[in-house]
């Protein structure tokens, strides 16, 4: 399964403001649960999964954070993406103590990891490539931002 | 107990939901046990469960923070996830499993 498979214009937000991580949690989740593809516990899963493991990656110029939680919360796999109008502080995965400023929020909803590691390997190579976050982050509408990853060589 | 060094190594790879990085990372330590032709097995999980199986591993692989020390050797393959440093990630996977 591709990126391009479990990403759709209903679940992306472009330039969203928010103030925090938390905000852009919230609306995340809404688009998921609203289109059916997460249980309502799904938000409280996120948020606990953030606070004691957080999701923030420090990659240099454009930051994102991978929100995501246990499988139970997940009625079928879906990534909601946010790109934000001004960047919110995550904690670093790696190191909680530090903070790192993320401008791409991809929320993921997993149900199956093996099944989806085409789609995880893509993400990553995604990461790896600051041109096409460039890009994302530089999109008007939500169709571009599909367009681009479809047109990813990942 | 010493173990023979013909015994089939264990790497834990673990994350907090032991569901996304963690299987990247799952992917590329077992290719990296394929093209070196280690004896080993690769077992994913979250990381709050590496404590109930820790005794049975050679070597835990993480992208996750450490809640406290273990007894076996770890390593941080975050680089994995941002492209810095893979290499030097490869060997020193490499270097635990050959010992």
């Amino acid at each position: 399964m591709k990126i391009s498979e479990l990403i759709n214009e209903e679940l992306l937000v472009t330039n969203l403001e928010v103030n925090d991580q938390w905000d852009v949690f919230k609306v995340l989740f809404e688009k998921l649960f609203k289109n059916g593809y997460v249980k309502e516990t799904f938000l409280e899963g996120i948020i606990n999964r953030e606070k004691s493991y957080p999701t923030g990656l420090l990659l240099g110029k454009n930051n994102v954070a991978i929100p995501h939680t246990d499988a139970e919360h997940v009625l079928k796999p879906a990534i909601a993406l946010a790109t934000l109008a001004r960047p919110v502080i995550f904690r670093n995965m790696a190191n909680p103590q530090e903070e790192v400023p993320v401008k791409i929020v991809f929320m993921l909803a997993l149900n199956s990891p093996h099944s989806q590691v085409e789609m995880l390997q893509q993400l990553v190579s995604l990461f790896q490539n600051d041109d096409i976050l460039n890009q994302i982050l530089n999109v008007k509408g939500g169709d571009e931002v599909i367009e681009i990853i479809k047109n990813a060589a990942l | 107990m010493d173990k023979k060094k013909s015994e089939r190594k264990v790497v834990l790879v673990a994350c907090g939901t032991g569901i996304a990085t963690s299987t990247v990372v799952a992917e590329r330590v077992k290719k990296i046990i394929d093209d070196n032709g280690i004896n080993a097995d690769v077992i994913q999980c979250k990381m709050s469960e590496v404590t109930s199986k820790e005794s049975g591993a050679d070597l835990l692989v993480t992208t996750s923070i450490l809640p406290r020390s273990f007894s076996i050797p770890v390593v941080n393959a975050m680089g994995y996830l941002t492209g810095i440093g893979t290499e030097n990630i490869d060997k020193e996977i490499l270097k635990y499993l050959k010992d």
